[in-house]
């Protein structure tokens, strides 16, 4: 183990944070939308668990995980297996795939959204992407979220205006299905780690970033958040790490993904 | 048999009031010369089942659809469809919204001719619950619900492959053939454009004959239109034209769809549309995404 490293930026943190998602999850496609959990998905691949696979976001599995900046071109890539979407399909059917998405909505069964906000669903106030993959995905694999600014517009009060995701809703559980069948794991957000280990399924604080208090987390959540005994605070990057994400990172893409790029430690 | 037509010729097949089908994924390889042309034609009240992208929003902006049956309508780096979302802020059209696999599952259906695939997929989620054409069945096996996922049947589907000989033999020389065969399986009637004309000999191969993914019995139309998936790409032949879709979403956003209409589609041939975007040598030499 290396030390701590002494300064990191809050996505440095939060990827880091990430990261730790895909280190028990063993042999399974670790898929991160967005370029911060992409970059948490290929450093867990290049540190803490090489059994990982990893997909080039087009068509093939690569046996070496792609940079996620500077890429000109595929050619030359170290592919290793065709994955086109309909394969990735039979993967995700299969739940060897643990993803990692970034919803604009998560409410507190661990329902996300990223199909529409708003208005009715007829005539949406805005129109997002449309629900993609969360439906299968939900109920087929593990899954974790990616929230860059953790504010009760994200974590909403009520249920997500559209629910994609299956979570732990008693309401929607469908016939002959328990809990344990979903795998909704966690919650990265720039305040700090959750899980959904509370009681029954509550969504429960795990870690807060250096400087963040719990306090701050409650009043931006919008709903009751369970909260671990002993409380701790979100570990550092160590040097190593930050290494391999400026390897994987080499025009410093990950300095422009939160506003101003504030500094992990926040004390 | 010798299936070459002009697009206008092809498209006519489309009638008011059809299903059409769209293969391609969000920017990449969609058949636009086709939707252009589409565009240009009288045909309205069509439902559109796609993994869309600028195809279902400029049906969409120009009035021409009905409902959407999609599970994303999107330019992935232009992650939000500017015709699409201004279709569904107005309320304009009707939306049939599935899981991506379920419009696999859908096309897998109806290219095998039976009525519904069960899945688990969409169950606990509103893709059920706001779907009231989404039956959820009992299995004979066992003692959960299913989602029967009905057949996504078409009347046309409209497809950009890279090469086909007269006969409707087509190769997809990109990494990905999307779900492009099952359209094409799902429809009954197929119009594939492609960049390029071949002999048959072409596909004497063995690695080009991999490349068809589909028999020639489903193709009923062939259009040879280089270059004819722009703004999309056409992978390995050309990429997607970032700055053609900027411009396209500003028009959208602006308010000036019809003068988008105006100088690149109606009223031009495809030859125009070229030269307006800077000619097929510029659209060729598109550089391939990389991300």
């Amino acid at each position: 183990m290396s030390e701590a490293a002494s300064s990191y930026s809050l996505a440095e943190l939060m990827v880091v944070a990430a990261s730790r998602v895909f280190d028990n999850e063993g042999e399974v496609l670790a898929t991160g939308i967005g370029l911060l959990p992409r970059l948490a998905a290929s450093l867990a691949m290049k540190t803490t668990n090489p059994d990982l696979m990893m997909t080039d976001s087009q068509s093939f599995l690569l046996s070496e995980p792609n940079p996620v900046s500077g890429m000109k071109t595929h050619a030359g890539q170290a592919n290793e297996t065709w994955l086109g979407f309909r394969a990735v399909f039979d993967n995700v059917w299969s739940g060897k795939r643990h993803a990692m998405v970034g919803p604009s909505q998560v409410d507190r069964f661990g329902q996300a959204n990223i199909s529409a906000l708003g208005g009715t669903y007829q005539q949406p106030k805005v129109q997002l992407l449309g629900v993609r993959g969360f439906p299968g995905n939900s109920i087929s694999h593990g899954n974790s979220f990616f929230v860059p600014q953790h504010s009760t517009r994200v974590f909403v009060e009520g249920e997500c205006d559209v629910v994609g995701s299956i979570g732990y809703n008693p309401d929607r559980l469908p016939k002959g299905y328990t809990f344990d069948d979903i795998d909704v794991r966690q919650v990265i957000t720039d305040l700090c780690v959750m899980d959904f280990n509370g009681p029954n399924r509550q969504m429960r604080i795990v870690s807060l970033h250096p400087g963040v208090t719990e306090q701050e987390v409650r009043e931006k959540t919008g709903f009751e958040l369970a909260v671990v005994d002993n409380l701790g605070t979100t570990p550092a990057p160590t040097q190593a790490q930050l290494n391999v994400i400026a390897e994987l990172d080499p025009l410093n893409a990950r300095s422009k993904q939160l506003k101003d790029n504030p500094p992990g430690d926040r004390r | 048999m010798n299936k070459l037509q002009s697009a206008k010729e092809a498209v006519a097949a489309i009638q008011s009031g059809m299903t059409i089908g769209i293969g391609g994924w969000g920017p990449r390889r969609k058949p636009m010369a086709l939707v252009r042309e589409l565009l240009r034609s009288d045909a309205t009240d069509l439902t559109v089942i796609a993994y869309g992208g600028a195809d279902v929003g400029m049906l969409c902006a120009a009035g021409k659809v009905k409902k959407v049956i999609f599970a994303f309508v999107s330019l992935d780096f232009m992650p939000l469809e500017p015709g699409f979302r201004q279709a569904r802020q107005t309320g304009a059209i009707e939306v049939f919204e599935i899981d991506e696999g379920m419009m696999l599952q859908g096309l897998r259906a109806a290219s095998w001719r039976i009525p519904f695939i069960p899945t688990n997929v969409g169950l606990g989620t509103d893709v059920v619950a706001r779907n009231p054409e989404l039956k959820i069945i009992d299995s004979p096996y066992d003692d959960k619900e299913w989602v029967a996922m009905p057949a996504l049947n078409m009347d046309v589907s409209l497809i950009h492959a890279t090469r086909c000989d007269e006969r409707g033999v087509c190769e997809i020389a990109s990494p990905d053939v999307y779900m492009d065969d099952l359209f094409a399986r799902a429809a009954k009637h197929t119009i594939v454009s492609c960049d390029e004309l071949v002999p048959t000999s072409h596909f004497s191969d063995p690695q080009v004959a991999r490349s068809v993914f589909w028999e020639r019995a489903h193709t009923q139309s062939v259009v040879h239109i280089p270059g004819g998936a722009h703004p999309s790409s056409s992978d390995p032949l050309y990429g997607f034209d970032v700055k053609h879709f900027k411009a396209y979403g500003e028009a959208v956003g602006a308010g000036e769809f019809e003068a988008y209409l105006n100088n690149h589609v109606v009223g031009k041939s495809e030859e125009d549309y070229q030269a307006q975007v800077g000619g097929l040598d510029a659209i060729q030499a598109l550089p391939l995404p990389a991300y």
